[in-house]
């Protein structure tokens, strides 16, 4: 039965969910209003909010001294490359976990799930040699392959989760029709599953375009993103927090966009099969 | 066919006779600060004398160090240069890590580089890396707020005069705090601060076998006398600012003194981002009367990894970007209060760069500093406000937080001091030093 909620009731959750949701968003909007002050304004005791001469002297600075294009190149191919190339490997994984699982199947996702609670600083030597030896430091192909692996776990699960949404009996259906497995999973499943997998792909987009252990740690010139473009303006002896924080922008602007225009499918993505 | 193959082997020869003025790409790991940067500005110079080009690698100093170590251990290539301190230097160069650097030109006139430099840049006599910049710590101070505290500093003052002014010159209601320091936890943060005025007390790390000495009085002097006068007079949360945070207070004006790196001076004397510019005075870091004083010595130096297929490039850079030469450019562009500082003797005999406000005072501070010499008892380290063993980044940081927590009131002095001597003790037992 549907509880009934009262006009005042309404407001005040209305209020409530602003409150919060300008408490979660208010570091990112004080980096940017940080990004068009001077670095004495940005330091200002007591801080100044609106309150101050605009300028974009910090943005033609920051142009001015990296290559931004290049960083936010290496962003997309990295982020991308690794996405689909995890959605690849997920699907088949995730349909063979939902529709046939075995004795063990929920132990392999547990253990998959377990291999993010390894800190990354653990396995930082191993992988570097390893990268030394294929002669993948610095390069592209690389990140995509590691950030894909970093987060195969996440993937998997949120494919679970949604493949086991979908009647068994469907693909059943399309089996008796004489479908193979390979249409099965292609024509029938990834059509029907389509907003989970764009969530997925969504999330994993984000995950990776912000992860910055191992993209500072891999990369050197060539094949470095966004977060080694902000962790070249971050420094223990200056103040260039005016600068700093527009390199932030800067960085976060693309994917701050793309979280805007997909808002709508990405929460009902993420709370897809939240209530059963 | 005699004419055919001599042909043939005469353009072999020239082909490699052109390989060594090939033009090169070197890979540059450098740190984020403002000479670091003003570096790469100028690139355009090296690129049009020697005609390779520059691939820069700028980081956060903690990232860096992660990024250098991990690729230097493993012998990994990513970078031709890479921009390392005072700490590595002497590690990596025992390590055989680094190329030595005892052949360079004559020209670049390496004898030229202050001894303290260059002591803290070797082993074994030989030169590892050659330093952008150096730089010591001193004390910043408010002429305004001395004078109106009926005070007058002293060019060498002793602590006990920085307690007592650091009293007179704090006016809670107005916001000033008579003296700013370091308490941030960290081996380079406020570990460096209270190492280098532990010196100062009497205080040393380790004695001649490597036992850790927290139990002593000297370091309990130290301690005692840090947190009163930060309690007394230092700004609210003292425990944890570091270098930015009491930049901040200062330039602000709520800061009487501040002791800390001498590069700082050019950001304090900077009108556009100071509100006091005009009012600051120097002098050299205060001391307890045993002979030492607590400024420490560091030095940005550019160095080559061991096994760089760029080398020869990667010399040419260094040569260029630690010149005389270069330090002619950038005051010719920027002027000279703007030169990279710390490095070189013939800077401070240039009658143009002594008339800069500080240039006194940082080389003074900087001539005071004895790496190999830095305690007031012998002890078996190098290094003033680190002791260069790779065991000691991770001591420290360890201490560091003991202390920053008796700074911040969760812990006595007793209880921080008392947790470092074990922790120091187990670490250098398991390392195999006792």
């Amino acid at each position: 039965m549907a509880r009934n909620v009262t006009q005042q009731r309404k407001i005040i959750n209305t209020a409530a969910a602003w409150a919060v949701g300008l408490l979660i968003f208010f570091p990112i909007l004080w980096t940017i209003l940080t990004s068009f002050k001077t670095e004495a304004q940005a330091i200002a005791d007591p801080p100044i909010f609106l309150g101050f001469d605009w300028t974009l002297e910090n943005y033609q600075a920051v142009l001015e001294r990296s290559n931004y294009s290049r960083f936010l190149w290496n962003s997309i191919i990295i982020a991308g490359g690794s996405t689909i190339l995890g959605i690849i490997i997920a699907v088949p994984a995730a349909w063979s976990m939902a529709f046939v699982p075995s004795k063990r199947t929920k132990d392999i996702l547990l253990w998959m799930l377990s291999t993010k609670m390894l800190p990354a600083v653990g396995v930082l030597y191993p992988i570097y040699l390893l990268f030394i030896s294929l002669g993948i430091l610095d390069s592209k192909i690389g990140l995509v392959i590691v950030l894909m692996l970093i987060n195969l776990p996440i993937i998997v699960w949120m494919l679970y989760t949604y493949f086991k949404e979908i009647p068994g009996e469907i693909l059943e259906a399309a089996r008796m029709d004489g479908a193979s497995l390979k249409d099965e999973v292609l024509y029938v499943l990834t059509p029907m599953a389509i907003p989970g997998i764009a969530s997925t792909m969504l999330l994993n987009v984000i995950l990776a375009w912000n992860e910055a252990f191992w993209t500072l740690n891999l990369t050197a010139a060539k094949a470095a993103p966004l977060t080694a473009f902000i962790a070249s303006y971050s420094s223990p002896e200056g103040l260039f927090y005016a600068k700093l924080s527009a390199a932030s922008t800067m960085a976060i602007a693309p994917i701050l966009i793309l979280g805007w225009f997909s808002q709508k499918q990405l929460v009902s993505g993420l709370t897809f099969g939240a209530v059963k | 066919m005699f004419f055919k193959n001599s042909l043939y082997a005469a353009t072999a020869m020239s082909l490699i006779t052109a390989g060594g003025a090939v033009a090169e790409t070197i890979t540059i790991a450098t740190v984020n600060n403002g000479d670091m940067i003003r570096m790469q500005g100028y690139t355009d110079d090296f690129t049009a004398k020697t005609g390779h080009d520059v691939e820069w690698v700028t980081l956060e100093e903690n990232v860096l160090r992660q990024r250098v170590t991990t690729d230097i251990s493993t012998k990994g290539g990513a970078f031709d240069i890479m921009t390392i301190g005072m700490y590595e230097t002497p590690i990596w160069g025992a390590n055989g890590w680094l190329v030595p650097l005892n052949d360079l030109s004559a020209e670049y006139d390496a004898a030229d580089i202050l001894p303290a430099m260059a002591g803290g840049l070797s082993h074994e006599g030989t030169l590892y890396a050659a330093p952008f910049y150096g730089e010591s710590s001193m004390i910043m101070y408010r002429k305004d707020l001395m004078e109106k505290a009926g005070l007058e500093m002293p060019k060498a003052p002793t602590w006990e005069f920085i307690g007592e002014a650091a009293a007179a010159m704090t006016d809670r209601d107005n916001d000033i705090n008579g003296i700013c320091l370091r308490g941030k936890a960290g081996w380079g943060e406020g570990g460096a601060f209270i190492t280098a005025m532990s010196n100062s007390f009497g205080a040393r790390w380790f004695d001649m076998d490597w036992n850790a000495q927290f139990d002593t009085e000297a370091w309990a002097n130290t301690l005692n006398f840090y947190k009163n006068m930060m309690d007394a007079s230092g700004p609210a949360g003292y425990a944890t600012n570091g270098f930015n945070e009491n930049l901040s207070l200062f330039q602000q004006g709520k800061c009487g003194m501040w002791i800390d790196a001498t590069v700082a001076a050019s950001f304090v004397t900077n009108p556009d981002d100071s509100t006091v510019a005009d009012k600051v005075g120097f002098a050299l870091a205060p001391d307890t009367g045993l002979g030492k004083r607590s400024n420490w010595l560091w030095a940005w130096a550019l160095a080559i990894p061991a096994g760089t297929q760029n080398e020869s490039a990667a010399k040419e850079f260094i040569e260029w970007a630690t010149s005389k030469d270069y330090i002619e450019l950038v005051a010719a562009k920027e002027g000279w209060a703007n030169v990279p500082p710390g490095a070189r003797k013939s800077l401070y005999e240039n009658p143009e760069y002594q008339k800069v406000p500080f240039a006194e005072m940082t080389l003074e501070s900087i001539l005071s500093a004895d790496p190999q010499n830095s305690t007031v008892e012998p002890s078996p380290y190098v290094g003033i406000q680190f002791a260069a063993i790779p065991e000691f980044a991770g001591i420290a940081t360890e201490v560091s937080q003991e202390f920053s927590a008796a700074y911040a009131g969760q812990q006595t002095v007793e209880e921080a001091l008392a947790k470092a001597q074990d922790i120091t003790n187990e670490a250098m037992e398991a390392a195999g030093y006792r």
